[in-house]
């Protein structure tokens, strides 16, 4: 078996580190070493989105980065969304607007949208349909989560 | 007795409150099928067929069971020989070979993905190296892709001992599993009467499901045997029995933990990976893990059928339908068991019909076993009815609503397949797609050269009664804990316990809810057939009336009162006098009012079901010089006989609608001439994305289902099966160009465009 890698990373704000080997996807250490199941695996290609997180900053499907490569950078993942029990406004407007049926592309189009937010805060329907389309759901047909994501967007606007 | 007047005001029923399961679903904590591990666990893959068509002549798996880090190899000979018979389960049928021969097979491989060998290895990368290692000889056989080469005259067969079903006498070998065949009345005088009759050739693709959440299956086997399997499914009993009919086992050494699951829209009512990883776990004594990939989804998991329909019809200078006659060819995949029966069961359901011949034939051919799929085989039926029913209004200039309401089925309607309808609300949706805004408004202006149409089609499902069983307990502070067997695939443990809140004067958050494994509830069927709110919550409410028949028993005793004078009223027990004992009140003397007080109930709901009628509604826009359709607006209308939890009514109607698009616009399974399924990924396999699509208003109609306490009907399916013929009728207003295949790709858009110019 292949020598593994220890690798440091700061994982949801907090330094963290992991031994993986080199085939090894970020995706795979995130849910199979780290136990952090939030993040979903959908194709395992970079076609759904399931498994969205931010890297360095930018969005990126972590079943395409390699593990080691997480070595000194930023990654955030669903379960760092929430501030304790405070549900991120995108979180509550998820659950208010129904905007998940099954939920499994739910933690992955959660992230997406707070990148795009972050990023955008003023963006429009367009913008969230065009930032969410590589984060594909087959339960709702988007409309409602469209629509919570334009009604999150508003609220942090006004606070 | 209810305190339920159907008339009644609900305090709860028709509100939304926030999902039980809303927070860790949102969190990333809810634990989906693949989520699950334990310690020392093995992690189980399969090695799949790279041929369309051919005959194993011999496996040898020496070099892998001898590779470091391999536990077990099993092949088909691993499986117990299993039964040749077809017997009812849940929603289908189920034959225990068919079903032992898609899990491994054994003599014949006959689809491209077909499963060969499955390995158990200390990581999932050692098991797919040992996959590599295992050697299959095999001796390619000539393949049928499609029901037209499947029926051609010396056609290769897939089954050697297959025979038709249905028909008389011996039909030696062949590809026809079965036919079915419904008529009624006079068909050459119906034709004869026409004043206008239309015929045409109708063909639609397989298309998969595609949930977004892999197949899995977690497996543990005790040193007694008894065997623990996490899962995701739509239903823990039929896995279990599915599971237990393949390996041979008893049913109660069996536990079924059915996961978190992520989509199933019918297509995770069957098992693949489940008895594999429990076989596994027997010979290794380890706990063992299987996942599909995409790939192994798209290639080998059941799609629904392809489909030929040859459908010709006519009607009168009135716009009564006189004469209908049909025939309908599904794809079986690999394996008999299409839906053609309910495709011809669907083709006409929200018509009156006098003179009609239905014939379905059930067809095999070299791909994948197909398996449920949303209203199954209703949305190819329908693309070909509603289409010519567009035509035949067209060519009598009458208005395409107009024309529905003239055949519309009502109550006392005989239906094509023997029944009478019951009181349903076909007219009702009609006249609110008349009345509705959308229908009337303008199309707008297109750019140059584009060009903008307006389209509709209506469907029916008669929907799934079936089993359920719910346990309602009474805590010690007055609120409830909902046990029921229904996974949950949309909402469904919400609305249930809004059910039981309504009943027992709660809010829905003070009955938690909880979906059981297959030890700890009744008998429970799948999650399918638009059932779990209909059924499941038929027996929420049933467990509830006996929950107060039981606080009754008890408030008579802590007052000593008789019970006749006392009654169960907004979460109190009321006597005549007024004098009112709380929930609270009740639950906290259970102790000594003889014990802990547990509500339940057990149901075939197939005496409450009732069927549900949609219509799609949209306006779209051609771009000539690409051929692409762009969907401008759309609205869904839906009778939900009473929508328990709106927002989620609205949900299956949206999303319904929206898979329903993708089958009309993109969505298919292509086969290149050696039988390899081409686009075997969720990049090639193209599902509408965010930016495909415009907001899909959902209108809901309640007319409420007579033969269910609160009116329900099942709402999950019978929005998928109009949007393809309604988008082909929006194409022909638009052009004038009919197209009468599926999907309504660029390519194929383009080329029609072409063919007619305008």
């Amino acid at each position: 078996m292949a020598k593994k890698n220890h690798i440091t990373t700061t994982l949801n704000g907090v330094t963290t580190e992991f031994l993986c080997e080199s085939r090894q996807t970020l995706l795979e250490v995130l849910r199979d070493e780290l136990h952090l199941t939030g993040t979903k695996e959908g194709c395992g290609t970079g076609d759904c989105g399931a498994c969205s997180v931010v890297f360095d900053g930018r969005i990126a499907c972590s079943c395409l980065v390699l593990a080691v490569e997480a070595e000194d950078r930023t990654i955030a993942t669903i379960e760092g969304m929430a501030d304790g029990d405070t549900l991120h406004p995108l979180q509550r407007k998820f659950l208010e607007h129904a905007a998940l049926q099954c939920g499994i592309c739910t933690p992955g189009i959660l992230v997406a949208a707070k990148a795009l937010l972050e990023r955008k805060p003023d963006a429009n329907q367009a913008d969230i349909r065009l930032a969410l389309a590589g984060n594909l759901c087959r339960c709702t047909g988007y409309d409602k989560i469209i629509r919570a994501v334009v009604d999150a967007a508003e609220e942090m606007r006004e606070s | 007795m209810s305190d339920n007047d159907k008339e009644a005001t609900f305090r709860v029923i028709g509100t939304r409150p926030l999902r039980h399961d809303g927070i860790d679903k949102v969190t990333g904590r809810a634990l989906y099928g693949a989520d699950h591990s334990l310690p020392g666990m093995l992690h189980g893959c399969v090695l799949r067929s790279p041929h369309a068509h051919a005959r194993i002549l011999g496996i040898d798996t020496s070099a892998a069971e001898a590779y470091p880090g391999v536990h077990a190899v099993l092949i088909g000979a691993d499986l117990p020989a299993a039964e040749d018979r077809t017997r009812a389960l849940g929603e289908g049928t189920s034959n225990a070979k068919h079903l032992s021969d898609n899990i491994l097979a054994k003599d014949k491989v006959l689809y491209d993905g077909h499963a060969v060998a499955a390995v158990a290895a200390s990581s999932a990368a050692i098991a797919e190296e040992a996959l590599a290692l295992i050697d299959v000889r095999y001796e390619e056989l000539p393949s049928v892709l499609d029901v037209r080469a499947a029926l051609a005259k010396d056609a290769e067969i897939l089954h050697d001992e297959l025979r038709t079903k249905g028909i008389e006498g011996d039909s030696g070998p062949t590809n026809l599993a079965s036919v079915i065949e419904f008529s009624g009345g006079d068909l050459d005088a119906g034709f004869a009467a026409a004043t206008v009759i239309v015929e045409r050739e109708f063909e639609t693709a397989m298309v998969h499901q595609g949930y977004i959440e892999p197949h899995n299956a977690l497996a543990k086997v005790d040193a007694d045997g008894q065997t623990t399997l996490w899962c995701s499914t739509q239903g823990s009993f039929d896995i279990r029995q599915l599971c237990t009919k393949v390996l041979q086992m008893p049913l109660s050494q069996l536990k079924v933990v059915p996961a978190e699951i992520g989509g199933g829209f019918g297509g995770k009512t069957t098992v693949y990976l489940e008895p594999l990883a429990i076989l596994l776990a027997q010979r290794t004594g380890l706990p063992v893990k299987m996942v599909m990939s995409r790939n192994e989804v798209l290639r080998a998991s059941g799609p629904t059928s392809g489909s030929v329909i040859r459908l010709r019809m006519g009607a009168d200078a009135e716009g009564r339908i006189v004469a209908a006659d049909a025939r309908l060819d599904y794809e079986a995949g690999a394996f008999p068991g299409s839906p053609v029966l309910m495709g011809a069961v669907v083709l006409f359901t929200p018509y009156a019909l006098d003179n009609f011949r239905i014939i379905g034939r059930d067809i095999v051919v070299n791909r994948p076993r197909t398996a449920a799929y949303r209203a199954p085989g209703g949305t190819n039926a329908a693309f070909a009815s509603e289409t010519l029913i567009d035509e035949l209004a067209e060519k009598l200039g009458i208005d395409p609503i107009e024309m529905r309401l003239r055949n519309a089925a009502k109550e006392g309607t005989a239906a094509p397949w023997g029944p009478r309808m019951k009181r349903i609300g076909c007219v009702e949706l009609l006249e609110s797609v008349r009345e509705h805004e959308h229908y009337a408004s303008p199309l707008g202006t297109p750019e140059a050269k584009r060009r903008r149409g307006r389209g509709f089609a209506a469907g029916g499902w008669g929907n799934a009664g079936l089993q359920s069983s719910a346990i309602l307990s009474l805590n010690g502070d007055g609120t409830a804990s909902l046990v029921t067997g229904s996974p949950d695939i949309g909402g469904t443990r919400t609305s249930c316990a809004m059910i039981a809140a309504e009943e027992l004067g709660l809010t829905a958050e003070q009955v938690r809810p909880s979906v059981a494994d297959t030890d700890s509830i009744g008998h429970t069927d799948v999650t399918g057939g638009s059932r779990v709110t209909m059924a499941t919550g038929l027996a929420v409410f049933e467990a509830a009336q006996d929950l107060k028949r039981q606080l009754r028993e008890r408030a008579a005793k802590m007052w000593e009162s008789p019970e006749s004078e006392i009654r169960f009223h907004e979460g109190a027990a009321v006597r005549d006098d007024g004098e009112k004992l709380t929930l609270a009140q009740l639950a906290a003397k259970t102790g000594r009012t003889g014990g802990p007080v547990v509500g339940r109930a057990t149901v075939n709901a197939n005496r409450a079901n009732g069927p549900s009628f949609a219509g799609f509604l949209c306006d779209i826009e051609i771009d000539p010089e690409t051929g692409k359709i762009e969907i401008l607006r759309a609205t869904v209308f839906q009778d939900a006989g009473r929508a328990i939890h709106p927002a989620y009514v609205e949900g299956q109607m949206q999303g319904g609608s929206v898979q329903g698009i993708g089958w009309a616009l993109g969505e298919e399974y292509v086969y290149d001439e050696g039988g390899h399924l081409a686009n075997a990924s969720f990049l090639d396999y193209r599902i509408p994305t965010a930016l495909d699509l415009p907001m899909i208003e959902p209108v809901i109609l309640e007319v409420p289902n007579p033969a269910h306490p609160l009116g329900v009907r099942g709402v999950g399916e019978a929005s998928i099966v109009p949007p393809p013929a309604a988008i082909a009728n929006a194409l022909a207003a638009a052009t004038g160009v009919r197209i009468a295949t599926l999907p309504l790709s660029p390519p194929r858009v383009f080329a029609a465009l072409e063919k007619n110019p305008s």
